[in-house]
């Protein structure tokens, strides 16, 4: 195992306070670049309010449901990772780590059927056959395409970074008890399922108060 | 050099202690692989130095064509390319990075008295990120270019640009992470690496204004971002989300790209402030004026800057509500400028000023920022901005801001810092005409334009009616000049490397810690880590200020001792 500090700090209590805070700075700048797109959502569904709801209700309700049961699960032994890192438990960092990298995986199966579906069901804008023929019904379902596939994509970074840690607090490759680092990594993580705890009433509830 | 108390002062004679930064190697590998701020900050500069020649290459041809009224020398196609040319690469590749990349890089660990940022890797990987958004950007441009103008209007840039604005807006995308990331370093070194004794309040004004620009790099830049992202999804996936046939709102896409691109300003010009009030305090022999009320109007600009982008969209059928409460924030943003403006002239009253290079460029900066931000209260108010909207007088009024006051402020730190970073010194009277030229050329080449706009001419057209020309042909005949002025520092600041004699460690008597250590400095910056017991800019004690001298009448100390509580 490499030393835990590094430079430029000279004492380690700084460099967790360093990378915390880091991390903190750069999921401030994640919410301005998922704000974006919230505010490109709420401006068009204040324009166009009955097609939001009616393209709301083309979105496959269940699969969206279970991605997120999946996704809040994930955070939870995320944090359950976490914690037993403070703890010095390793193989209970091992588990959390495991079990969040395939939740993340399993997650992602589910969204890509998801996606399969959608484009047979036409569900996609400039569609030959899209079911729902009001103006902005389109710009909602790329807003859904824009939204879920840029979350997607996160997701995926966060699944590498998860698994490259698991690899190295196996192999004893960092110092994981120290070090700030699995701490960062629950943070970025737990983001991502807060953006989807977002998107879920947004891209899925729309318009199933009926 | 009574701040800082616990550093030894290495005579120049004597043999350094330690080796420089620039001694840790010199092949390819030693630079490219390297994790040192200060090596970083080269890398950054070369790097922008290259972009800035791009773009003012493209500038340059745009001036040669507006010569003559025809559209004689390219196409209107070609003409479209090369202004979106020109803004891309001077936006986002010299403008954004260039202070905060180089100079904050280089000066600001060492300001607050750490060895390097607090994530040294992220710093070299930021530099790639710019390298490698530099360069998509740039093959975009020569394989075909980009007609829609560096702000990637839609649904121009969506459903109608045949050209490369995919790539293009991947390459600013790409650069944009760069950005962000060294927003973070930045805040995180200021917050987690001062030295002992450093206090908030102790900050010179530089490392304030990086520390402000970091905050709005880091939450204003995802704007662009997603801004960006959804010009490209549309492109390559067809989600039609700003399409009007599809009930798509052009409009959503200017809030977006303004929210950041407003801030973007402010990103540009606030370091840009900081480089100046180090440069008047020093050559003013003086303590900043209003210490504390910089601080606040440099936060104040910072958080004022997120609300006015409306501004840029009066005449864009935004609601006259909206216009209306835009134009007054506007205003509101005005005030610190000002107050920045009022305190920089009462550090000079009164003060020991002596015309170095650098000073010039300070006090170039100074009437060129005051002349860009009082055209900038005039667009500001509605009534002239639908008269004068997208015509030159709005080319004029950024150019005063971003060339006018920006790439002054950049040339006066490069000199200012130039024997700190070299450990040489350039030669005085060539820096001295060349800071010179850059403020004739400047004027002569921006000031008709506001006249042209005011009479006018609207802006990116590449032919014109013939009564604009003797405005058009004053303006290409300063850019003569002030491309002149730009090759100059390039000589013999390149000479001064070779033939320039040895600086010293603190050529200019200047306060701060980054003259408290060699020239140049070592890896770690210090020696031994400094501590810091007294406030910025101690020039000279309280009472020798100007100020007090003329309360007092000369028995300062007794008019002192009645302001004590």
């Amino acid at each position: 195992m490499t030393e835990a500090r590094h430079d430029p700090f000279h004492d380690i209590a700084r460099q967790r306070h360093a990378a915390e805070l880091g991390l903190w700075v750069f999921l401030a700048s994640e919410l301005v670049f998922f704000g974006g797109l919230f505010v490109t959502y709420g401006l068009y569904r204040y324009a166009y309010p009955s097609a939001f709801e009616a393209a709301g209700a083309e979105t496959a309700i269940w699969l969206g449901t279970i991605n997120t049961a999946i996704l809040l699960t994930s955070s939870a032994t995320m944090a359950a990772a976490v914690w037993a890192g403070e703890a010095g438990h390793k193989r209970h960092v091992l588990i959390g780590l495991a079990l969040t990298a395939l939740l993340g995986l399993t997650f992602m199966g589910v969204k890509g059927v998801e996606y399969y579906k959608d484009i047979s069901e036409s569900l996609y804008p400039g569609a030959a056959d899209f079911p729902v023929d009001m103006p902005g019904a389109q710009v909602f379902v790329g807003l859904y395409w824009a939204m879920t596939g840029v979350h997607a994509v996160h997701l995926s970074i966060g699944l590498v970074a998860v698994a490259i840690t698991l690899w190295r607090v196996r192999a004893e490759r960092f110092d994981w008890q120290n070090t700030a680092l699995l701490h960062v990594l629950g943070l970025y993580w737990h983001l991502i399922d807060l953006i989807w705890i977002v998107l879920y009433p947004l891209l899925y509830l729309m318009g199933r108060s009926l | 050099m009574t701040d800082i108390a616990a550093l030894p002062e290495p005579h120049p004679a004597t043999p350094r202690p330690t080796r420089s930064y620039l001694g840790a190697g010199s092949d390819l590998r030693s630079w490219l692989l390297t994790t040192d701020h200060k090596r970083i900050a080269i890398l950054y500069a070369l790097t922008l130095t290259l972009f800035f020649f791009i773009g003012g290459a493209a500038a340059t041809l745009i001036r040669i064509e507006l010569i003559t009224p025809a559209g004689d020398l390219v196409s209107a196609d070609s003409y479209n390319k090369l202004f979106t040319l020109h803004g891309v690469i001077m936006v986002w590749f010299f403008l954004v990075p260039a202070i905060p990349t180089t100079f904050g890089n280089f000066i600001l660990p060492m300001a607050v008295g750490a060895s390097d940022v607090a994530f040294p890797r992220l710093n070299l990987l930021s530099w790639y990120l710019t390298v490698a958004g530099g360069l998509l950007a740039l093959v975009s441009l020569l394989v075909g270019g980009v007609d829609t103008g560096w702000t990637f209007y839609t649904p121009y840039s969506t459903l109608y640009s045949n050209s490369y604005v995919t790539l293009a807006a991947a390459g600013v995308f790409v650069a944009g992470f760069g950005t962000i990331a060294t927003g973070v370093n930045m805040i995180v070194t200021v917050h987690v690496l001062r030295a002992r004794g450093m206090r908030w309040m102790r900050l010179p004004l530089f490392v304030w204004s990086i520390y402000a620009t970091s905050i709005i790099m880091v939450l204003a830049t995802p704007a662009l971002a997603v801004a960006l992202l959804m010009i490209v999804v549309d492109r390559l996936f067809g989600l039609s989300l700003f399409d009007p046939d599809q009930g798509g709102d052009p409009i959503i896409f200017q809030h977006v790209f303004w929210f950041y691109s407003h801030p973007a300003v402010y990103i540009m010009i606030l370091p840009g402030m900081g480089v100046v009030t180090e440069i008047i305090t020093c050559f003013a022999r003086r303590r900043v004026f209003g210490y504390e009320a910089m601080v606040f109007a440099i936060l104040g600009i910072a958080i004022f800057s997120f609300f006015v982008w409306g501004h840029h969209m009066f005449v864009s059928g935004q609601s006259a509500w909206a216009s209306l409460v835009f134009s007054i924030l506007s205003f509101v943003v005005a005030v610190p400028s000002a107050i920045k403006v009022f305190n920089w002239s009462a550090t000079l009253y009164g003060g020991h000023i002596t015309f170095e290079a650098s000073m010039l460029y300070a006090l170039g900066f100074l009437g060129l920022f005051t002349l860009g931000g009082l055209t900038g209260l005039f667009l500001a108010s509605i009534p002239i901005d639908v008269h004068v909207h997208d015509t030159y007088f709005v080319v004029a009024h950024f150019h005063y801001i971003m060339v006018g006051a920006m790439v002054t402020a950049f040339f006066g730190g490069l000199h200012f810092w130039w024997p700190k970073v070299t450990g040489r010194h350039y030669s005085e009277p060539w820096a001295r005409l060349a800071a010179i030229l850059m403020f004739v050329g400047f004027n002569f080449t921006f000031f008709p334009q506001f006249i042209l706009g005011y009479l006018g001419m609207p802006r990116r057209y590449h032919s014109y009616p013939p009564e604009f020309q003797i405005w058009h042909v004053l303006s290409s005949a300063g850019a003569v000049i002030l491309a002149l002025a730009y090759l100059v520092p390039l000589v013999y600041l390149t000479l001064s490397l070779r033939y320039g004699r040895r600086a010293g460690d603190n050529p200019w008597h200047a306060s701060g810690l980054e003259w408290a250590t060699t020239s140049p400095p070592p890896r770690d910056n210090f020696v031994i880590p400094p501590t810091v017991d007294t406030d910025p800019y101690a020039y000279h004690a309280a009472h020798e200020e100007p100020s007090e001298r003329d309360e007092s009448g000369g028995d300062h100390q007794s008019s002192r001792k009645d302001e004590m509580p």
